[in-house]
């Protein structure tokens, strides 16, 4: 369960929201919606504990986030706008690090699964730098699939997809709500059928 | 402790694929010493005389350039985002990056200094204080430059501001170093300047870490 009381953020003397409070139950899936500049992004980062709230907390299982760092980021997976990809290195070294880091061990045959899935099979040893931008997030996004997290925050997860990979990651978003998972998401596109039940919280724009 | 050998791989196989911005602080060094013969006077003793100081001021310069690379990618394509919430310790991911870039960016100048002593008619004695002061000194770069890398690394054209931040902080640096090599050249002991350079590197090697750990997070806010 993730609980946020009392969230105040504010960004160059604007108060972007003040004593928010939500509760994300376990198998529920939050889509998080508002215009460009409400906070939507900056309340996703301080849900993850990456930037701190100007007041209130983040809790996890009821325990504060800022406390028990190292146990919510086990069960934590995040995916910004930003994709935490290098330019430089491929898809496999790119997701071999991460998982490393993250201290996932994942055998390289569901590696290939995983990459098969995404569809980027015959271009997981190309510099991720030489990829679309789908085809970039696609490598960002098959981290869903490898670490075993049960909470995902994913900020703009469809930026960039095609229809097919829009499809395949509200399906599994479904599938993750089901096994009792929790997701707070944003997206400027209404999240379809296919992403199954969900609730909506609306962040308004303020001045 | 593999995870942290980890790091230190990816590093190094970035480094070497960006090949050209790890050759580029060296060339700019290598230009600014040649030039202070042509400009200054071609003579040797006044090379002599200048010579650690251009070194030391070059490597100084030089250094600058290559810091930025440090956290600029991992910031900007996210991978420090996810270092953070790996729930890896974030002084230790700072030592191991700041090592790697040392190797990469100062071990190439260590490897260069001959050279640089030939063309500044440096003696034996004064080449042999310079590499020991570029040796504890470069270290100490490095590791006070990554904090002001952290803290600058959010903003646009950060480099002016990193300049601004850090040449002031290097200039004790920059006495002791030139110091040494100056004693070493009037074949007077230098072992106190050495032992001072020694000292603040220690220190930052003690508490850098976690001001770069610290100055990153307050970056990400």
């Amino acid at each position: 369960m993730l609980e946020a009381c009392g969230l105040t953020c504010s960004k160059r003397d604007r108060t972007l929201f003040e004593g928010l409070s939500l509760v994300v139950n376990t198998g529920e899936l939050l889509y998080l919606r508002g215009p460009n500049g409400a906070g939507k992004t900056s309340l996703l980062r301080i849900l993850t504990g990456l930037s701190a709230p100007d007041a209130g907390t983040v809790l996890h299982n009821g325990r504060d986030i800022s406390v028990d760092k190292s146990g919510y980021y086990r069960d934590l997976f995040y995916l910004g706008h930003k994709s935490g990809t290098n330019g430089s290195l491929s898809a496999l070294d790119n997701l071999s690090f991460w998982l490393a880091q993250h201290k996932v061990s994942v055998d390289v045959n569901v590696l290939y699964d995983v990459l098969e899935k995404v569809g980027l099979v015959g271009l997981e040893d190309i510099p991720v730098r030489y990829l679309s931008a789908g085809q970039q997030r696609r490598v960002a996004l098959s981290r869903l699939w490898l670490k075993p997290a049960k909470v995902w925050i994913l900020d703009e997860p469809f930026t960039a997809l095609d229809v097919k990979g829009v499809h395949m990651l509200e399906s599994s978003m479904k599938d993750h709500v089901a096994k009792g998972g929790l997701i707070v998401t944003t997206s400027h596109q209404p999240l379809s059928e296919t992403a199954g039940k969900h609730c909506v919280f609306d962040l308004e724009y303020r001045f | 402790m593999s995870l942290y050998h980890g790091i230190f791989k990816r590093d190094m196989q970035i480094a070497f694929k960006q090949k050209a911005e790890l050759v580029q602080p060296l060339m700019f060094l290598l230009m600014v010493v040649t030039l202070f013969p042509l400009g200054v006077s071609p003579s040797p003793d006044t090379l002599q005389r200048i010579g650690p100081g251009v070194i030391w001021i070059a490597a100084i310069l030089s250094s600058l350039m290559a810091m930025e690379r440090l956290f600029r990618d991992d910031f900007q394509d996210g991978s420090l985002e996810q270092y953070i919430l790996s729930g890896m310790a974030l002084p230790a991911v700072s030592a191991v990056k700041v090592a790697a870039h040392w190797l990469v960016s100062f071990v190439p100048l260590l490897l260069l200094s001959p050279l640089l002593a030939v063309f500044l008619n440096l003696t034996v004695d004064m080449y042999i204080a310079l590499v020991l002061t570029l040796l504890l000194g470069t270290p100490l770069l490095s590791l006070i430059g990554a904090i002001a890398v952290g803290l600058t690394v959010g903003l646009q054209k950060g480099g002016v501001l990193l300049a601004l931040l850090l040449i002031p902080v290097f200039i004790p640096l920059l006495i002791f170093a030139t110091s040494a090599v100056d004693s070493a050249a009037l074949q007077l002991p230098y072992h106190a300047q050495l032992a001072i350079i020694a000292a603040m590197l220690l220190l930052a090697t003690a508490l850098a870490p976690f001001a770069i750990a610290y100055s990153l997070k307050v970056s990400q806010n």
